[in-house]
Order: C-alpha cells, then sequence, then structure tokens
C-alpha cells in the first residue's frame, strides 16, 4: 500500500468514528453525568456515533480543517517532498471517498473562495532523531476552534494563576464549542509556540496522563476547575465539562508565561499514521 | 416528548418552557454565516429577499455532500452566536424560529420577545442523527456559495431542545 493510501484510510475512519480512548470517555461522562438536559445530550452523541458507523457517514457535517503533525526522523529514507505529496494526496482521497464538506476558504477577509477540496492542511514538521516516521492528523472543527485562546500570564502567576486562566477561557466559551470538551494547554515558548503545542497535547490519548507528576496534578487540578463551570454537555448544566486536559510544556523566557488553550469538540477526531516503508 | 409541525402557532410558541425536548416536522430553511450577512444587506437595500421571512423557521447549518442515494450528508448544527449581529433584524422582519447550538446575545434575546419567537437547540455534532431525519433538499439561492448555500429542507421529528423561549426564559441562564 502506498503511504497516500494509507493516510486516505485513516482519515476514512477517523470522519466516522471517534478512537476507543474517546468514546470510553463519553460513555464515562454518561455514567457519571447527574443533569437530565445532559444526558439527553450524550444520548444523542452516542447515537450519533451509532448512526455514522451503520450507514458510513461523517458524525459531524463539520469535518474540520486537517491539522497536521509530522515527526520525521533526521535519517528517514523519504524526502519531505515525498511526504508532502503523500499528504496532500491521501487528504484529497479521503475528502472525495468518505464525502468530507468543503470547509476551506482560499483566503480569510475578502472574497473567502472555497477550495472545494477542503486543502490545504495546516502541516507542522518536526524533525526527530532516528528515521521513523509518524503523521498525526486532527479533523479541526471551527466551532471549537473559534474558542481557543492564547494568554501571555505574569511569570509570577503560578499554579494558581494557570487554573485561573484556563478556567475563566472554559467559561467564556460556554455551550459554543459542543461540550463535552477536550483541552489541549500549551504552557511556555513563545506566544505562538505555546499556541502549536496546545494542538500537539489534544493529539495525547485520553487515559494518559503527563509523564511528569506535577504537570499530571497540574492537569487534574485543572479539569476539576473546568467542572465548576457546570456548563454541561450541550451547554445545558451539568457536571461534566470536559473530558480530559492534557499539557505540553517548553522551556520559556524570564519575563513571560505564555498560556494557550485549545479546545476541541466531544467529536475528537483524528488520525495516527506510523510509516516503515523505504518509499512512499 | 412533543410533536411539533411548522408553521408554529403563536399558541403552540407561547406554550413551550426552557428545557422542553421537542420533535420538530415540517419545511424549514437552511442558512448560516454568508447567508445572514447576505440576506441583511438585501434588506438594508430594499431589494427583494429570496425567501419568505413571514413566520418562516431557519437552521443554523451547512451540510456535507450527500453520499450516493442518500437525501442529505451530515447535517447538525453550528455554533448560533456567529449570526447574532444579524439575527435581529431578520426577527423584526417576520422570522419565527432559530435553529442552532449555544448561547445568544442579549440583543438577540430582546428581539425574541419583541417579535413573540423561539430559540430551538439542536444537539451538536450530530450530523448522521439529524441527516437521518431529513426527507427533501432543495437549493433556494446562493448557489455559489457551496456548503454555506440556501437550502430549504423537508424534515421530519428533527430531536431539539427548547432553548430561548417567547417569554425570554432561557436555558443559559444560570
Amino acid at each position: 500500500m502506498k503511504l497516500a493510501e494509507y493516510i486516505a484510510d485513516e482519515l476514512i475512519c477517523a470522519v466516522t468514528h471517534v478512537p476507543d480512548d474517546v468514546l470510553q470517555r463519553l460513555l464515562w461522562a454518561q455514567r457519571m453525568e447527574t443533569s437530565e438536559a445532559s444526558k439527553a445530550v450524550l444520548a444523542a452523541i452516542l447515537k450519533n456515533l451509532e448512526i455514522a458507523d451503520a450507514q458510513q457517514l461523517p458524525m459531524c457535517q463539520d469535518t474540520g480543517m486537517f491539522l497536521v503533525f509530522v515527526d520525521v526522523g533526521k535519517s528517514c529514507p523519504l524526502t519531505l517532498a515525498a511526504i508532502e505529496a503523500a499528504i496532500l494526496e491521501g487528504c484529497a482521497l479521503a475528502v472525495d471517498k468518505a464525502y468530507y464538506r468543503h470547509s476551506v476558504v482560499e483566503e480569510p477577509v475578502y472574497a473567502r473562495n472555497n477550495t472545494l477540496t477542503n486543502l490545504p492542511p495546516v502541516i507542522w514538521w518536526q524533525p526527530v532523531e532516528g528515521s521513523s516516521l509518524t503523521i498525526q492528523i486532527l479533523l479541526k472543527g471551527f466551532g471549537s476552534e473559534n474558542c481557543c485562546q492564547v494568554r501571555m500570564l505574569n511569570p509570577t502567576c503560578g499554579e494558581e494563576g494557570v487554573i485561573e486562566a484556563v478556567g475563566a477561557i472554559v467559561q467564556a466559551a460556554g455551550g459554543k464549542p459542543c461540550p463535552p470538551i477536550f483541552l489541549g494547554v500549551g504552557l511556555g515558548g513563545s506566544m505562538d509556540r505555546a499556541a502549536y503545542l496546545s494542538k500537539r497535547a489534544l493529539l495525547r490519548p485520553v487515559n494518559q496522563q503527563h509523564t511528569d507528576a506535577q504537570y499530571a496534578s497540574l492537569e487534574e487540578k485543572i479539569l476539576a476547575k473546568v467542572q465548576q463551570t457546570e456548563i454541561g454537555s450541550g451547554g445545558l448544566g451539568g457536571t461534566i465539562t470536559a473530558l480530559s486536559v492534557a499539557i505540553e510544556h517548553e522551556p520559556t523566557h524570564i519575563a513571560g508565561l505564555p498560556l494557550a488553550v485549545s479546545i476541541n469538540c466531544w467529536a475528537d477526531r483524528k488520525a495516527k499514521i506510523v510509516w516503515e516503508g523505504e518509499d512512499a | 416528548m412533543r410533536e411539533l409541525t411548522l408553521p408554529l402557532s403563536s399558541d403552540v410558541i407561547h406554550s413551550l418552557v426552557p428545557f422542553e425536548q421537542v420533535f420538530l416536522s415540517g419545511k424549514l430553511y437552511v442558512g448560516r454565516d454568508q447567508v445572514h450577512k447576505l440576506l441583511v444587506q438585501l434588506l438594508d437595500e430594499q431589494k427583494p429577499l429570496p425567501l419568505s421571512l413571514e413566520g418562516a423557521c431557519i437552521y443554523y447549518m451547512g451540510p456535507s455532500p450527500a453520499p450516493e442515494g442518500k437525501v442529505i450528508g451530515a447535517c447538525g448544527p453550528t455554533t448560533s452566536a456567529r449570526m447574532d449581529p444579524f439575527a435581529p433584524r431578520l426577527l423584526d422582519n417576520g422570522l419565527k424560529v432559530m435553529i442552532g447550538k449555544g448561547p445568544r446575545s442579549e440583543q438577540v434575546v430582546q428581539a425574541i420577545k419583541r417579535n413573540q419567537a423561539l430559540y430551538l437547540q439542536a444537539y451538536g455534532g450530530c450530523g448522521a442523527l439529524y441527516a437521518s431525519c431529513v426527507r427533501s433538499f432543495r437549493t433556494v439561492a446562493f448557489a455559489e456559495l457551496g456548503p454555506e448555500a440556501l437550502l430549504e429542507l423537508e424534515v421530519e421529528r428533527f430531536p431539539l431542545v427548547v432553548a430561548i423561549t417567547a417569554q425570554g426564559d432561557s436555558v443559559f441562564d444560570r
């Protein structure tokens, strides 16, 4: 199988099915939720997933923008040009075969003409040691993307300041991003790097905590703070507003503490492709 | 659960309460960001609209393409807040029912009260669920907008939640 076909197959599955860790978290929410209104929303979500599977329909009409994270080994036998071509071809194949909506416009302010292909994707290249190639793709809906925020916090604000800021960002989002939500939190770096890290955090399986105990604890504290908003599923009020919090952090400047929060809707759709071939 | 059929009478609209779950059937229009901008522009220019707003229902949605043999692709609601700058103008010109997801601005709540209108919430992200409730699909205008075109759908038993009533009572007031 060609790399492009492998990518397409994974994207066809991703638009019609949430990963198992996401499904398990939705079932957890249904067990934990006490509000009747929110329970009805979760029941509709689970029924929707059954219909999407049975009819091979996208679960949501916003099939998202492709956010592609390429971790390419420094001695990977494939050229960057070949990898890029395979990504574009794979995305285009999936858009046609799985009836993705054409949701991308050529230019943001004036004509906003639809590209009619759902391309181009946003591609992030990350060189890594070794010869491996891992491509991870988020199908990022924009109802939730519109609720994402970056804040340049005070370097002395500490854990409390971070927790308060994330809580305020989720509160401002309210029922708009299709809760229950997944939160990716980027800390450190520069303004733009924090935003990238917050997206990267959304790639981590939801049942995996941060490897650093302090940050794993911060993830739990943020989740507890977010549940206190009682936004609930569909914004109708409830005990479960978020399904998980994942943090990625990096070194930063003495004068700053960049914070970015990426919000994803309950339809946390993603694909992971590990390629071991000698060519594309 | 209550069964409602479009167009909704004033009596029916007034009898609904926040959080009530309903099934809605009948003909409704579909329009989102660009359609709203264009309709308000036409009203500003005092030009004829491509639809009759009187007593109408608009669903904030842009479908994915219909697979062969299907009426429509996934067709769940989009975020209503983006339509807030335009909705009061449409309500003042006869629009009666809006369907979307998420909270509305204070200006929209006031316009809903002023016009004895109604805001219903659809289940966000549930595009496949709503596709199974659509019986017919027709492009009314602005076909060049692709997935954002103005459509008319005939729907059967759309599952919805009463979100803001004609009295201004809201599920988002907590």
